[in-house]
């Protein structure tokens, strides 16, 4: 019998890899932003499964705070040579010895410095187009964010100036200095990406997976690594205990999660039946104010 | 894993129309909550239990609200997107605002959706926007619509006030040829028949909203449709054992498609047959609509992006002079000398708007003489194209006759537009 319908998978699978066409087919020099984590994993698979047996028309390309846990860049080395595609890494150390960052303090959070690495990376490579594994499940502000999400000149994010979106004819077009991030799992939630990771097989960085690690449990409930850039704060105390992470960053704003999910099946199912979104648990940084993401949207922020 | 073993009826995209105040946000919040406890009990592989009703405890401002400059303004502008799957089937919501001005946004949701859910309050009735979401909703080609008559714990659960409802709308959804219609007496507030039946509705012998979102047959109509396939990308790796490797990368729009089938390369009307079927070098006995895939062709014909592969039996012919409804997206009224472009597929063309026909009065059904167009306004018109296109009309199966057009000095999306009779081979 041949297939009358798709699962839901192959439908979303099907879209992203329309839209990954559609980038290449519009725009003239595209990057796709590549970090080793596991939506941006999903994104190469979708990208083979438009693209072979031909090359990617796009090189990777990842900003790399320097804060990043070293499992996941040899991950992300790994995997870019495995797939023989160019990978270029443009570091927030580059920025800030350039004086284009100024820190108010060594210890401070690089999460929302990335903009200015990012946006000069487009200007040096002159990118059209960034390709990110953004999700709209993941923020309210990201709900109403667009497949085709336009950016100006100064790489800023209007939500009162996109373009509507109809059927799956997306517009492309922008004029000289202005570019696009394209989201080709706009529509996918954190379950249909652990979904489809299982489906593929796809392989992870390890801290994905659950592990014993030394935390400090934070007066919200959320877990704070034991890191160097990280330590324990005064008067808290660290207990070791089986985590994971549901998404992998910056290291001072990402949190794991209390799991004993070893496995893609385990974590399949813990994803399906928490109560959490992946943000609310796991980043440290959005806690503080309800609009922040939407705040650094504009600001350029992927 | 439990999940595989649950049969998967994929993905299903509506859409929810209602006037402010109808009970738009506390039904989608209703439908979140409660098809999370669905997902995990599918998962369990547990029967589905009465679960205890527990929304009033969560904060529906919190499961629809979207971003900060609209919080400030107490209204929903613009099209969200929400998320929720039941364990056998995903769907995705585009929650899209029921203020009368904004047409466009609730035509951006429509352009993909499935479904329309209708929302009517039993206390008011058919009010002057529910025409307006039930017509836009089949102009768009929505093939399932529901008329939700909510709070009926308002009125008593009463029948008689359901009946009179559905009376009142039959007549619209007869005119606009409706071809999957359902009335849904519901109370979103305190979830009779939205996920579970509820003691209230007893008279009432239909499926809940959720048993009948979850057997929408989404299949049956696209999978008989003529094969449409529009060109993304040509893939030629012209490197080592791939020297003649030549396949067209696009998703299949509409119908399916076969090794040995006869198919036609438009605008230029070169025909040929399917040589493969190919998704990540795997060789398909046949892609459906839906799929992303590689065609390889029998011919070494000329084939680009921007070129359509179709069935060869009733092909569109591709025309200069197209008649189309637009709905008019653009800030400023449509000046006749605007240089346009129109793109239907993958195929962008220039485009001028020739005639005003009429302009469609949402209200009383008819069309009326117009000379302008502003945004939110629905018209047909005359388009004059400086390419051909090949367009299928547009009808319950949408792909094939839908278009938008891009301004070309500003590149603002201006209108999303609808073909009129073509005619074909
Ligand atoms: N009694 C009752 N009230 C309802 C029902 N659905 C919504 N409401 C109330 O109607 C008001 C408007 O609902 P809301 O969901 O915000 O409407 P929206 O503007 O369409 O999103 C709120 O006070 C809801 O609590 C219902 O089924 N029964």
């Amino acid at each position: 019998m041949t297939t009358r319908s798709l699962t839901h998978l192959q439908a979303l699978e099907s879209e992203a890899i329309h839209i990954l066409r559609e980038v290449a087919g519009q725009c003239s020099n595209p990057a796709l932003l590549f970090s080793g984590g596991k939506d941006s994993l999903v994104l190469l698979r979708l990208a083979e499964k438009a693209f072979r047996p031909g090359r990617f028309p796009f090189p990777l390309m990842h900003i790399d705070t320097g804060h990043n846990y070293p499992e996941v860049i040899a991950f992300r080395d790994q995997r870019a040579a495995e797939l023989g595609e160019r990978l270029l890494v443009r570091t927030l150390d580059e920025s800030i010895a350039k004086g284009r960052i100024v820190l108010r303090n060594p210890g401070e959070s690089r999460n929302r410095h990335q903009s200015v690495t990012l946006l000069d990376a487009v200007d040096e490579f002159k990118f059209d187009c960034l390709i990110g594994g953004a999700r709209r499940d993941e923020e309210k502000a990201r709900a109403k964010e667009r497949i085709f999400s336009f950016r100006d000149e100064f790489g800023q994010w209007d939500p009162k100036n996109q373009r509507p979106e109809l059927w799956n004819l997306y517009n492309a077009r922008i004029h000289p200095g202005e570019h696009l991030r394209a989201f080709p799992i706009s529509n996918w939630t954190e379950l249909d990406v652990w979904q489809y990771i299982a489906q593929e097989d796809l392989e992870l960085p390890s801290i994905y997976f659950a592990h014993e690690r030394d935390v400090v449990v934070l007066p919200g409930g959320a877990l704070l690594p034991v890191t160097n850039l990280t330590p324990v704060p005064d008067g808290a105390v660290a207990v070791r205990m089986s985590v994971r992470f549901r998404t992998v960053g910056d290291i001072s704003c990402t949190a794991p999660v209390p799991s004993e999910a070893g496995t893609l099946a385990a974590i399949v199912k813990e994803t399906a039946t928490t109560e959490i979104t992946e943000r609310g648990a796991t980043r440290l940084d959005d806690q503080t104010s309800e609009a922040s993401m939407e705040q650094r949207k504009k600001e350029g922020y992927f | 894993m439990t999940h595989t073993q649950l049969a998967d009826h994929g993905l299903l995209r509506f859409i929810t129309c209602g006037s402010v105040d109808d009970g738009k946000s506390t039904l989608i919040g209703r439908l979140l909550f409660d098809s999370k406890a669905i997902l995990a009990d599918a998962l369990d592989a547990l029967a589905v239990s009465s679960r205890k009703r527990g929304l009033e405890e969560v904060d529906l401002s919190l499961l629809t609200d979207g971003l900060s400059a609209e919080r400030e303004q107490g209204i929903t502008i613009d099209v969200a997107y929400r998320y929720f799957s039941t364990g056998t089937r995903k769907y995705i919501l585009a929650d899209a605002p029921g203020h009368e001005q904004y047409t466009r946004n609730m035509v951006t949701g429509a352009s993909t959706a499935d479904l329309a859910i209708v929302l009517i309050d039993a206390r008011k009735g058919v009010l002057p926007q529910t025409r307006r979401h039930m017509t836009l909703a089949g102009l768009m080609g929505i093939r399932h619509v529901v008329v939700a008559i909510n709070k009926m714990d308002l009125v008593g659960y009463d029948e008689a006030v359901f009946r009179r409802i559905q009376a009142e709308v039959a007549p619209l959804a007869r005119k606009l040829e409706i071809p999957h219609l359902q009335y849904l007496p519901l109370s979103a507030l305190k979830g009779d028949m939205v996920v579970e039946r509820g003691g209230n509705l007893g008279w009432f012998g239909g499926p809940t909203l959720m048993e009948l979102l979850e057997d929408v047959d989404l299949a049956a109509q696209d999978l008989d449709a003529p094969f449409r396939f529009p060109v993304q990308l040509v893939c030629r790796p012209r490197t080592g054992g791939l020297l003649d490797y030549r396949g067209y990368q696009g998703r299949i729009e509409s119908g399916s498609v076969a090794p040995g089938d006869a198919v036609t390369i438009l605008p230029s009307g070169v025909r040929t047959i399917v040589r493969r079927v190919e998704f990540f070098g795997e060789d398909l006995a046949r892609g459906v609509v839906g799929q992303s895939v590689t065609l390889h062709l029998a011919d070494d014909v000329d084939v680009s992006r921007g070129d359509l592969i179709a069935g060869s039996a009733g092909a569109p012919v591709p025309v200069r002079d197209l008649d189309a409804t637009l709905c008019w997206f653009g800030e400023r009224p449509l000046d006749p000398g605007s240089r346009l472009v129109l793109r239907h597929g993958t195929r962008e063309v220039r485009a001028k708007v020739h005639a005003i026909l009429g302009r469609f009065d949402l209200q009383s059904l008819e069309s009326l003489p117009a000379s302008e167009l502003r945004m939110n306004d629905i018209a047909t018109v005359s388009l004059r194209l400086q390419q051909p296109v090949a367009a299928d009309p547009h009808g319950w199966v949408r792909s094939g006759g839908s278009f938008i057009l891009v301004d070309e000095a500003t590149h603002a999306t201006v209108a999303a537009g609808l073909v009129l009779g073509q005619e074909s081979y």
